[in-house]
């Protein structure tokens, strides 16, 4: 069942390159190594329980959570474990991670079997145990947002497909390839967090996923799927609860705040396969896409696989990149070397030629007002960046800088090519700086 | 192969628009004013839009060597005040008055405030009052077209009476086409429109600020302009003077105009009040230039009071 197309205020509309929506995930075959961080969702690091030496058999737990916003860690092969060593993380922190060199026979460890419990509380747990985060993009664990305070009512569960940003195809494949799954993923939610309604947002621009899902759930009425104005970002959960249901998220507030839970296609339909076969987040599927790669293509790879890996796979770079970003172009984070790897969040590897990336030189801000006019939160970028250039961080208060989600749109548009993302997350930080002095 | 990778925030990829275009677009907007022009007006008139561009350009090149600092000419800011404040001059004027304009909007105006970005005021318009405040008579000795060098009256001089007033008020239809006497660039009301039509669908500028300025001055002169009150002849009001080619190239000018929508409205009914009152009760017959500046430096307390609340803020 589809309604008229639903949007947000604001938002651009950069170019698709959605070049790979038809082709089927490939399998890229085991690495030669993996290398597996304590760090790779919002929250605290894990500690490492294994050490140099051990032999580790896939799924199995390799890192322990600390503190309640944390996921635990799971290896993606068997064999050996040849060193933990330092690794630095996307955000800058620097934690540390099990290199594993596989033996090739990929030995499932003995704890792993179908998750059999009804009871609420056992799966939430077992949810927790299987490192599942949010798959699309963000890394919160997924057992956090399944089991609200009892002081929130949940009562409208939405499903994210809306995949707004450039070249990512990796959700538009899920929903074409395990479109079940994602149905099976819904069904299993709904009895956790006792929701009666749910509904899938999805792009415009991806007609045939819309068609597809609405097949399957034909006659179901609790499931209604939401054609979306093919927009960034409309991905984003605030617009997309905004779009879908009218309500806004109050700054510094969660969904469950006005009663809605969000959940990446990807993430649903892992929690239903997880159930079937009890195996944790170990593999993911990857939009390896680019203006230089040779063959754009989604693959299915191993969490901890690096990216010299994983382009050498895909046939490697047609002219040199200037640019290796980890997800979006519009989000996502440049990368300083190929040795990075995979992490569960991972849900695109792009790598951009110098022609096609932003320049680097900024010009004076003319104040021509696109980025107001393009602001999804509503915002005045250009106020906020010339505080914050000039060092009066502090100020940005009154604009409301904590409803930035730092999407870009501004930065985007700015004829002027002013780093403005850039200048409000370095507002952020101060203002974080001189609050934690207080 | 040896990577040389870029590590920078995000994001990664820019849209194709750059000051540079804007200013082209707003070039190619004024294009058919400037033809309009030379066809009621003469030849002659281009070579004042040149003589004016050209002391713009000079004068910024200049400021920018003498306190050494990169040139800002190829932002072509500096060709669009010269064109602005060349359609704001008396076909007639000297060439050297268009000179020492050129140099006032940029070397006193635009440049010591900081430039492109910075300016207070509208470096054209502010030209524009200084010319008429140091040479009052060269910059009213309008003309009526190409072929007739008698000096005459613009519309709003007749309009608004007096004893140099000579002839009959011209038709709607003349001041429509721009056969009509006045400023080189504000007498076509149908080219300014195909060029403000240009602007709009190449997204440089927004319709708040036309519409309520314009809007405003035809709902003032509308009541209060006639013999008796709702009886005011609005349409010639919109048409006459400098208001079209004011309220859709020289009010929405990005730099001295509120960054918010609501701002902007404040901004054109502000605009078009004191244009109201200015033509109606004022002195001069024409109050657009005068309006616009004096609004310009009202616009950043529009903008430091005008602060909407965010996507899911709370009213501060």
């Amino acid at each position: 069942m589809q309604k008229q197309l639903k949007s947000f205020k604001g938002g651009i509309h950069p170019p698709n390159f959605k070049n790979t929506s038809e082709l089927k995930t490939v399998v890229m075959p085991l690495p030669t190594k993996v290398i597996i961080p304590m760090l790779q969702h919002i929250g605290s690091a894990c500690e490492p329980i294994v050490k140099k030496g051990d032999y580790v058999f896939v799924g199995q737990k390799i890192g322990e959570t600390k503190g309640f916003v944390s996921s635990p860690v799971h290896s993606s092969v068997s064999g050996t474990v040849i060193d933990i060593k330092p690794y630095l993380g996307l955000s800058g922190e620097t934690v540390l991670a099990v290199e594993i060199v596989p033996d090739g026979l990929q030995k499932l460890h003995k704890s792993i079997a179908p998750i059999n419990t009804k009871n609420k509380a056992d799966l939430i747990e077992k949810i927790k145990e299987s490192g599942i985060v949010g798959l699309g993009g963000a890394g919160f664990p997924t057992f956090i947002k399944l089991s609200p305070p009892p002081d929130k009512k949940i009562d409208t569960l939405i499903i994210n497909g809306a995949e707004c940003e450039p070249f990512i195809t990796s959700d538009y494949r899920e929903m074409i390839e395990k479109g079940q799954s994602i149905i099976d993923g819904i069904k299993l939610l709904m009895s956790i967090i006792d929701v009666k309604k749910v509904f899938i947002g999805i792009e415009k621009n991806k007609q045939k996923a819309i068609n597809y899902l609405s097949k399957l759930i034909e006659g179901d009425n609790s499931i209604e799927i939401v054609a979306l104005k093919t927009r960034y970002p409309q991905g984003g959960e605030k617009q997309l609860i905004y779009a879908i249901t009218g309500l806004r998220v109050p700054m510094n507030g969660l969904p469950l705040d006005v009663g809605v839970v969000v959940q990446n296609v990807n993430t649903v339909s892992f929690l239903a396969e997880y159930i079937k076969t009890g195996i944790p987040l170990i593999k993911k599927r990857v939009t390896v896409e680019g203006t230089c790669i040779k063959n754009a293509m989604n693959i299915e790879v191993l969490i901890g696989t690096s990216l010299s890996e994983v382009f050498e796979f895909c046939g490697g770079f047609s002219e040199k990149p200037k640019k290796i970003i980890v997800g979006g172009p519009m989000m996502g984070v440049a990368q300083f070397s190929l040795d990075s790897v995979v992490l569960k969040p991972t849900n695109a590897i792009i790598a951009l030629c110098e022609k096609d990336i932003s320049k680097t030189v900024e010009s004076v801000c003319i104040r021509c007002g696109k980025c107001v006019f393009v602001c999804p939160m509503e915002l005045l970028p250009l106020s906020i960046n010339a505080l914050s250039v000039n060092g009066r961080a502090k100020e940005t208060i009154n604009y409301y800088i904590n409803d930035c989600i730092e999407c870009g749109c501004c930065s985007y548009i700015c004829p002027a090519s002013r780093h403005i993302v850039q200048s409000i997350r370095n507002a952020k930080i101060e203002l974080k700086k001189s609050a934690s002095n207080i | 192969m040896e990577l040389n990778l870029l590590v920078s925030s995000s994001p990664h990829i820019k849209s194709q628009q750059t000051t540079k275009k804007i200013m082209r677009d707003v070039l190619i907007a004024l294009i058919p004013a400037t033809i309009a022009a030379a066809i009621f007006f003469g030849i002659k008139i281009l070579l004042v839009v040149l003589v004016t561009v050209l002391s713009c350009i000079v004068s910024e090149y200049l400021w920018t060597k003498i306190f050494k600092k990169k040139s800002t000419i190829n932002d072509l800011s500096a060709i669009v005040t010269g064109v602005l404040l060349a359609l704001n001059l008396t076909p007639t004027i000297p060439l050297w008055i268009a000179v020492i304009g050129g140099f006032f909007a940029i070397f006193i105006v635009k440049m010591p405030f900081g430039g492109l970005g910075h300016n207070f005021i509208n470096p054209a318009l502010a030209a524009r009052a200084f010319l008429m405040a140091s040479w009052p008579v060269q910059m009213t000795l309008w003309q009526n077209s190409a072929f007739d060098m008698v000096s005459t009256a613009t519309p709003l001089t007749l309009a608004k009476g007096g004893t140099e007033a000579v002839g009959s008020l011209p038709s709607i239809f003349n001041l429509f086409i721009g056969n009509v006497g006045g400023c080189i660039g504000e007498t076509s009301a149908l080219a300014l429109l195909i060029g403000a039509i240009y602007l709009i669908i190449k997204k440089v500028i927004t319709l708040e600020i036309p519409l309520t300025f314009i809007g405003t001055v035809a709902l003032l002169t509308w009541i209060f302009g006639g013999e008796n009150l709702f009886e005011g002849d609005f349409l010639f009001q919109i048409l006459a003077g400098g208001l079209m080619l004011g309220a859709f190239y020289m009010a929405t000018d990005y730099t001295t105009s509120p960054i918010t929508s609501k701002g902007k409205v404040i901004m054109g009914v502000g605009c078009g009040l004191i244009t109201a009152v200015i033509r109606l009760y004022g002195g001069y017959p024409e109050g657009v230039s005068y309006s616009i500046l004096l609004m310009n430096l009202v616009v950043p307390l529009i903008d430091k009071f005008i602060i909407p609340k965010s996507f899911g803020g709370k009213k501060l």
